[in-house]
């Protein structure tokens, strides 16, 4: 039987806002354990949450991108559970009457079609503390630093059918948040963290199958693996004669597998109910009109005026908006170029981009500087080196051996461009070369790259390339 | 001097006739004399109590004095103080030292106010007669046998007795009324949001509301012009200016517009009770106040809709109390569950209990719609009802409770008789609406008290007509005997 799979995700987003959701503490990443949880986030007697209005802005924001629809009215409820590192015993969420719904996610498969993602919402919420099981000899430890970050949960629709498409979706959805600058993206620090729905059904059918809920799948390669692997394993049970379980599975990376973490029976019954504690969240038009004002230029618009302004191709054009970070490297390394952008976007792509992914660094790690592959472009394009010369330097960049005109300067790398010069070096590989140059002229016109080699040999690569051609072809025809 | 109001000790302090720390001591004395017999106080600040005295006798010298500089006041032990032990009356906080003041507790300290002590009440203020204290029930001064009424019996037994001049109170359902009636005293329960509930133990978050609890309205408008107030740390408080309520409390009742709602004054009601209050009624009709008939329809709804919505809420807010991070952990865990389940079991009392599982039930899945979505519309009925009231009245009347005090032991085995002495009070909480209870006069040696509602932020209009009363009256001066 033909299956189709159904994926739904379900994203966790910090808010990079500078302080907690409902307190004054700061959201800092790496601080010792429980130094930056205050009363409230400690859950004392007492205390009371006020809402931070900048996760109110980053909502409407991530509304804005995502074009979604910013309620005029939410509500904050509270889920009741009983856990170590949830402080109140409840969690501040919100569940029927969520701040962002609706909106869409575009995305680009594999074969270069665009497929469209919509959302179901997006809701505000705090975060939990950390458990932490090491290092305390069969204890728990609880650090509630983390206790009341602000997160927006951002769910789609089931609308993914491959676990690829799933990994497209995430990647979008990751680039948007970190243009809108609401949330780094951080996978690996959780600052966005993705639990995935998965079910099969017969190709054909409407009704969907039953689901199971994947967790702890947090970088790109765990979702794509996880969800491949649970897919296979819900067919396999199907094709068995046996049924799914909705249930919670957690995803381990090291076996790569999927186990059950607890079944639908088991699920918390989480009593939701509106917070008495926090009035309705209220957002007057003239406050989303603020929001849209200040939303900086999105991957989407980003890439058209790439290709209309730069000329380039779509697909380099979506590669360079991929990150915020790696666009404006580009675009400050065409200013400096003197105009070259299709050049530019090369040295970025092929040969910039090459070495970081060996390397595994971001863009904003790169040793070198967007001003200064500008600069190298610039030589290329005004022939005082040649592209062959350029990748010496490039080398030369990377281990930050000084500017490009230093090491143009430092290292003799001057292209040679003064026709009496080359001239004369020709004159002395056809006069110690009278073999050839009588092959050559006997109609053997493969020997021209021989003598191409020869000169590059003799000027240690630094002639001009064209004009060698030129003038090489004259000489040899004698 | 201990039975002397606010007002008065304010001026004695000023002219200098008695310093804040023979104030102070004089109080101390009283509560190491009496208490033993009231058990009204949880904890004795006494150090630190005559500290602070000695401080603000040096700012009287200094001519830095304010009007409560040096009064010495009690705190109930709702109100989380910092560095003092804060229980609110049970077990599971029996270890708590709270690591900082509650906004109402900030503002009457920087008042200049000397705290005594934090005073007993209902374990997490559910109960309306202080049995259900971890430290034992607070006594009726009027009669040592009967309850002072709760959650706030300890602050209502405690100014009754004179062992405070005036102390603080929190009403969910009537926690400062009922008491302040049961004791003979004054207790104002403010518009909800009116005062901030920061730091103020959470019973069910919306109804709770603080509030003074004094010897006369006139030392409620005082404190009340302290206490009140917007908080930017508590999202309910309301941001609405707080008017001086001691300027209006003269103003003349001529023709004010007092309702009674038939509701109230049906069967279920004490005769004798209901005796007093039309005594009470016909002193303001002296006072020229217009008298009429009102109905508030859904009056009967009142304690269901309230017992499904502050359990439900208290079920949430008590969660927290888990053993992990403070207060009562259960000796030796086996694991978590066992952790959370003996160290919640052993830490509450059987009335928290009680309304922890009600509230959990209230809130489940299936149950919801039923029980809580229900209670908030019935919720909405309530206050639609007092709005169409505040139409044609400006001023609701009615018995505070349905009985004087009654005795120990006589509710505990029936939770909804119990219930029941709420009857009059919980409406108003339902509603956010502000009320009070004044001493309207005794049956059988036990005080009677007068329940006024006003409408919202109608506090001073209310602080008025109580005060007009007790120029007219004297019910209010009455003390027990043997204190």
């Amino acid at each position: 039987m033909e299956w189709e799979t159904v994926i739904g995700l379900e994203v966790h987003a910090q808010l990079s806002t500078k302080t907690k959701i409902f307190s004054g503490a700061s959201t800092q990443f790496g601080a010792d354990p429980n130094t930056q949880a205050c009363a409230i986030d400690l859950g004392l007697p007492g205390v009371l949450p006020v809402l931070n209005k900048e996760a109110v802005e980053m909502a409407i924001k991530f509304a804005l991108g995502a074009h979604a629809t910013v309620q005029h009215k939410s509500v904050f409820a509270r889920k009741n559970y009983f856990y170590p590192d949830l402080p109140k015993g409840y969690q501040i969420s919100q569940y029927d009457r969520p701040i962002v719904s609706h909106g869409y996610i575009d995305i680009q498969l594999e074969d270069g079609e665009a497929k469209r993602i919509n959302l179901t919402r997006a809701h505000l919420e705090e975060d939990a503390g950390k458990s932490l099981h090491e290092d305390f000899h069969g204890l728990t430890g609880i650090d509630l630093n983390r206790a009341g970050t602000p997160l927006l949960e951002i769910v789609s629709e089931p609308e993914m059918r491959t676990a690829k498409e799933a990994v497209a979706y995430l990647k979008a959805l990751r680039t948007l948040v970190r243009y809108l600058e609401i949330c780094d993206g951080n996978m690996q620090e959780g600052s966005f963290r993705c639990d995935a729905n998965v079910s099969v059904r017969p190709k054909g059918e409407e009704k969907l199958g039953t689901r199971t809920e994947l967790k702890n799948i947090n970088s790109f390669r765990f979702v794509e693996r996880a969800i491949n692997f649970e897919i296979e394993r819900q067919i396999n049970v199907i094709e068995n004669g046996g049924t799914i379980t909705q249930e919670t599975r957690l995803y381990d990376p090291n076996k790569n597998e999927t186990r059950p973490m607890r079944s639908k029976e088991e699920a918390h019954d989480y009593r939701y109910f509106p917070d008495p504690d926090l009035l309705p969240v209220v957002i007057a038009e003239e406050l989303i009109e603020k929001v849209k004002r200040e939303l900086p230029e999105l991957p989407q618009e980003k890439r058209d005026r790439f290709m209309q302004q730069y000329g380039l191709s779509a697909y380099d054009a979506d590669i360079l908006v991929s990150s915020k970070e790696l666009a404006d490297y580009y675009e400050e390394a065409v200013k400096v170029s003197g105009n070259h952008p299709k050049l530019a976007a090369n040295w970025v792509i092929s040969e910039l981009l090459g070495v970081l992914n060996k390397n595994n660094l971001e863009i904003t790690e790169s040793p070198i500087e967007a001003a200064e592959l500008g600069h190298l472009v610039a030589r290329i394009a005004d022939e005082t080196i040649s592209g062959k010369i350029a990748k010496t330097i490039f080398e030369c960049l990377w281990e930050k051996e000084g500017s490009v005109d230093d090491i143009i300067e430092k290292r003799g790398l001057k292209q040679v461009t003064d026709t009496a010069a080359i001239e004369k070096l020709i004159d002395e590989i056809i006069a110690n070369n009278p073999a050839q140059t009588a092959d050559y002229r006997a109609g053997k016109e493969k020997l021209f790259g021989f003598f191409v080699g020869q000169a590059m040999k003799a000027s240690g690569g630094k002639m001009n390339p064209k004009q060698l051609n030129e003038l090489l072809k004259k000489k040899l025809q004698g | 001097m201990h039975y002397k109001t606010i007002a008065a000790l304010s001026d004695a302090l000023a002219a200098k006739k008695i310093s804040s720390v023979e104030l102070t001591t004089l109080y101390l004395n009283r509560i190491k004399q009496y208490d033993a017999k009231l058990n009204s106080f949880v904890t004795v600040t006494e150090e630190a109590s005559v500290a602070a005295a000695k401080l603000a006798d040096a700012a009287r010298e200094q001519g830095k004095a304010k009007k409560l500089t040096g009064i010495p006041f009690a705190q109930k032990d709702i109100f989380c103080t910092d560095g003092v032990k804060t229980t609110c009356g049970s077990k599971i906080l029996d270890n708590f030292i709270a690591p900082y003041d509650a906004t109402v507790v900030t503002k009457i300290k920087d008042a200049g106010t000397i705290l005594l002590g934090k005073t007993n009440m209902d374990e997490f203020a559910m109960g309306s007669s202080n049995e259900t204290s971890f430290y034992g029930p607070v006594k009726n001064p009027w009669q040592l046998d009967c309850v002072p009424g709760g959650s706030s019996g300890g602050s209502a037994a405690a100014v009754a007795a004179g062992l405070a001049p005036a102390a603080t109170g929190t009403d969910t359902g009537g926690s400062i009324r009922q008491p302040a009636a049961l004791c003979g005293i004054t207790g104002l329960k403010p518009t909800y949001g009116r005062v901030s509930r920061y730091g103020m133990i959470a019973f069910a978050s919306s109804l709770d509301q603080g509030g003074p609890m004094t010897r006369t309205a006139e030392d409620a408008a005082i404190l009340l012009n302290v206490m009140a107030g917007f908080d930017e740390r508590d999202s309910t408080s309301v941001n609405e200016p707080v008017p001086d309520y001691t300027r209006t409390l003269n103003d003349s009742i001529q023709g004010l517009r007092i309702g009674l709602p038939k509701e109230y004054f049906s069967e279920g009601l004490n005769s004798e009770v209901a005796r007093v209050i039309e005594a009470a009624i016909k002193e303001y009709e002296k006072l020229g106040a217009r008298i009429q008939e009102i109905s508030l329809p859904n009056t009967h709804l009142a304690a269901p809709a309230y017992y499904v919505i502050a359990p439900a809420e208290c079920s949430s807010n008590l969660a927290r109390y888990d053993g992990v991070r403070y207060g009562y952990r259960c000796k030796d865990p086996i694991d978590l569950e066992d952790l959370y389940k003996r160290s919640r079991s052993e830490g509450f009392g059987k009335e928290v209990k009680r309304r922890i599982m009600i509230g959990t039930y209230a809130l489940s899945a299936g149950y919801y719609d039923a029980y809580y979505v229900k209670a908030q519309k019935i919720r909405r009925l309530i206050r639609d009802d007092f709005t169409n009231a505040f139409k044609n009245v400006d001023i609701i009347l009615s018995p505070t409770a349905p009985t004087p005090a009654f005795k120990f032991g006589e509710k505990t085995t029936d939770p909804i008789s119990m219930y029941l002495s709420d009857v009059f009070t919980i409406a108003v909480n339902l509603a956010g609406l502000p009320a009070l209870s004044i001493p309207a006069g005794f049956v059988n040696k036990l005080p009677v008290g007068l329940q006024l509602i006003g409408n919202l932020f109608g506090e001073a209009k209310l602080l008025n007509v109580a005060h007009a009363y007790q120029k007219a009256t004297d019910w209010h001066t009455k003390t027990p005997e043997g204190f």
